[in-house]
């Protein structure tokens, strides 16, 4: 019989104070931006002040979240370490491009070089906790995080490996933003974090976060959900949408009546949000409807946050209301299924169950 | 006993050949691809030596049909090295059965990005390059022109071992039934970026990459794309396949030790090694010809020669880096060393490690220098990279 795969810890750093695990979006911070930073925890707290300066961003918001998602599973070491990040540490890319072009090639040092190798991250974690394990870093852009899953599900099906930490993190970074505004990527007028789906314009609020995991095949007293399935896709067209959650449902023996709650994708870029209504105006019409994107904005590795939320909801009954989406409710989220996509492409099915 | 995940298709651009053909003949004929560079303009251009491959970007999209300046130089090799795999795969209907394409790439699209940098802001006739900066935009790009939907296709970025990593995870996504057929590989081309990051690693040779040599300079850097075609076993019944070799091992380890350097005593790759000796359900003795990492840094060449003496006990098999030919071609290496071995396999030859003069004072591991004859059942290769990152595979003649 395969292996059944746990999570059982979760570890947060968003745009919203999530970097505490005992509460759940107790108080919202409401943004009124293009772009959003993630609420910092007092890094000290964390890593020593001397070793923190020399880190990019994105190690630092993987640091903490990681060593809180070790702690909460009560674990000082894993088997494997997978992350996933659209675009790694690019503040050190960035500065690093830069620094080519306005020297002409002279008086570079390597550190900026070496943390913006995609596999920075993982690499740091391992070195940090001493791990000799499996270390892959997945960027595929919004398929990057939902990558990870796959893998890790799979080791542990497979009985490669007992307890493995999974997670996705992306920075915000000027350059970025700047030349994704010019090709309307990102939005051009701030919006009310409220308000995200009716803004009606074209891109994204776009932020940075990091989001670890521990996926094991115990269950524990801290375990949030059981994984069910991921699959991914590079393309789907909105008349193949519906067959395909079907028959991604069918192949865990589901159908779509035994989804208690949808967690969507949806970041307000109106190009882009009618593959969500696809589902919630139909399929899912009579089902508790989640989003998180007004509450965690848009990057790479968003769906982070969204498999966050979901863990959370799984273990405590409750969806807080800022993420709903209808006035429908559960009072057993037993079955969850999350959906992203990324301007058409990079889709992603992830199902939860509660354990 | 592990069975082997059988390939069926390869495809290969370097500084060696455009082609899987002309890599083997220039690899059978000692023609080596390093040169001085002369796709880029860079300051360092009398400094350092690297592995180009020959065609300019637009005689490369002249090949693809594309418009002037459409793509990263990664996704044009790319896209035509993954044309040629699914060419000698025979593979007519992409979406015939469960495909998934996995590609490990460093740089991405970071060529165009460094060159239009401050661009962006007047020039909208540069705009389509933006998107282009994420490593999975090339990843994209092939599904796209193969013609694949709704299908599986990541990325791997793991520094110098991503293209070994997407065909390690290719074969267990076949194992475990994930996938009947995947397409597995990686692209990197030359940058400034990694030119001068490797610059400031001081680990670039400004001659010949003497790979294992007591007097080796550091690396030439080099540009690829090289992708395999993996069947299961199902699908190769069903279709008839001609299979080329087997995937029959993979490990991947974590040296835990430096953000960029490998440790002295080379744990990573000892682990790396083992594990894929035990998922192939072999033992040392087993292992023919070791298609090294080698790619003449002092650091790396001392790592995995350590690391090679303790996993084979001392009996280290003939062993060669063909990194002197190619250069290193960062997250492709694994994938066109994949080829290589597959090649030796197929034609029963070991390659010669050129530049050798002076055996290491560390140890004492000679290299084959010269073009060897021999019957090889099992071929192991070695990529490492930043971040620790060690991984070994395993090749076969047999399931």
């Amino acid at each position: 019989m395969t292996k059944r795969v746990y999570i059982n810890s979760v570890g947060s750093v968003s745009a919203q104070k999530t970097f505490e695990n005992d509460s759940f979006l107790d108080e919202i911070t409401v943004h009124y931006d293009t772009t959003i930073s993630v609420i910092s925890p007092n890094y000290k707290d964390y890593i020593p002040p001397a070793a923190a300066r020399r880190m990019a961003k994105g190690i630092k918001m993987s640091t903490v979240s990681s060593k809180t998602a070790l702690d909460e599973a009560g674990l000082e070491n894993v088997d494997a370490i997978i992350v996933g990040t659209g675009l790694g540490c690019i503040d050190d890319s960035e500065k690093f491009i830069s620094a080519i072009i306005d020297n002409k090639e002279q008086f570079l040092t390597p550190t900026r070089f070496i943390q913006s190798s995609h596999n920075s991250v993982s690499g740091q974690i391992a070195l940090g906790i001493g791990c000799k394990g499996y270390n892959y870093s997945y960027v595929h852009s919004a398929a990057s995080f939902e990558s990870c899953l796959i893998d890790a599900m799979m080791q542990i099906q497979l009985e490669e490996a007992k307890n493995i930490l999974v997670g996705g993190v992306d920075e915000l970074v000027a350059h970025h933003v700047d030349t994704h505004r010019l090709i309307d990527h990102i939005k051009k007028t701030p919006v009310e974090s409220s308000k995200l789906l009716t803004s009606k314009t074209a891109g994204c609020v776009m932020a940075e976060g990091a989001h670890f995991f521990v996926l094991s095949e115990k269950k524990q007293a801290s375990t949030y959900a059981e994984l069910i399935g991921v699959r991914t896709y590079n393309t789907l067209s909105k008349e193949q949408l519906a067959q395909t959650v079907t028959e991604f449902l069918r192949e865990h023996e589901l159908n779509s009546d035994a989804i208690d709650l949808v967690v969507l994708g949806y970041n307000g870029d109106v190009n882009f949000d009618a593959y969500y209504d696809l589902l919630t105006q139909d399929m899912f019409l009579n089902t508790a409807q989640a989003y998180y994107k007004h509450l965690s904005g848009e990057y790479d590795t968003a769906s982070g946050f969204g498999f966050w939320l979901a863990s959370k909801v799984a273990r405590t009954n409750t969806l807080p209301a800022a993420a709903r989406l209808n006035q429908i409710t559960t009072a057993t989220p037993r079955t969850i299924l999350l959906y992203n996509q990324y301007r058409g492409e990079y889709h992603s099915l992830v199902l939860l169950r509660q354990c | 006993m592990g069975k082997g995940i059988a390939i069926t298709g390869m495809g290969v651009i370097s500084a060696i050949g455009n082609n899987v053909e002309e890599n083997y003949r220039s690899l059978v004929s000692n023609t080596i691809g390093i040169t001085k560079i002369s796709h880029i303009d860079t300051v360092h251009k009398n400094d350092i030596m690297v592995g180009e491959v020959s065609a300019t970007n637009s005689e490369l999209e002249a090949q693809l049909g594309l418009s002037p300046d459409s793509w990263s130089r990664t996704s044009l090799l790319a896209v035509i090295a993954a044309k040629e795999a699914i060419a000698n795969a025979g593979i007519e209907d992409i979406n015939a059965f469960k495909t998934g394409l996995i590609s490990g790439t460093t740089v991405g699209g970071m060529d165009k990005s460094e060159q239009y940098f401050y661009e962006y802001f007047e020039n909208d006739k540069t705009w389509h390059h933006i998107n282009g900066l994420h490593a999975g935009d090339s990843t994209q790009k092939i599904a796209t022109e193969l013609g694949m939907e709704a299908s599986f296709t990541t990325t791997i970025s793991t520094a110098c071992s991503s293209a070994a990593n997407a065909i390690m995870l290719g074969a267990r996504m076949i194992k475990s039934g994930r996938l009947d057929r995947v397409i597995v590989g990686g692209a990197d081309c030359l940058s400034k970026f990694t030119i001068n990051g490797f610059k400031t690693l001081m680990i670039l040779s400004d001659t010949y990459n003497t790979p294992f040599d007591d007097d080796r300079k550091g690396l030439n850097l080099g540009e690829s794309a090289a992708y395999l075609v993996l069947e299961s076993d199902a699908v190769v019944a069903k279709e008839n396949k001609k299979v080329l070799g087997y995937v029959k091992g993979y490990g991947n380890a974590n040296d835990a030790f430096h953000q960029t350097a490998s440790s002295d005593h080379g744990d990573g790759a000892v682990l790396a090694m083992k594990q894929a000796l035990k998922v192939a359900g072999l033992s040392t003795d087993a292992v023919d010809y070791i298609n090294a990492h080698g790619t003449a840094t002092p650091n790396n060449d001392l790592s995995e020669g350590r690391a090679m003496v303790r996993v084979f006990d001392g009996k280290v098999p003939e062993f060669s880096s063909t990194k002197a030919f190619t250069g290193h071609t960062l997250a492709t290496a694994g994938a066109i060393e994949a080829v290589y071995s597959v090649l030796a396999l197929q034609n029963n030859v070991i390659y010669p490690n050129l530049n050798f003069k002076t055996p290491m004072q560390e140890f004492d591991l000679l290299p084959q220098t010269e073009l060897k004859q021999k019957e090889l059942q099992v071929v192991l290769s070695n990529s490492f990279g930043f971040g620790g990152n060690c991984t070994t595979l395993l090749f076969s003649k047999q399931a």
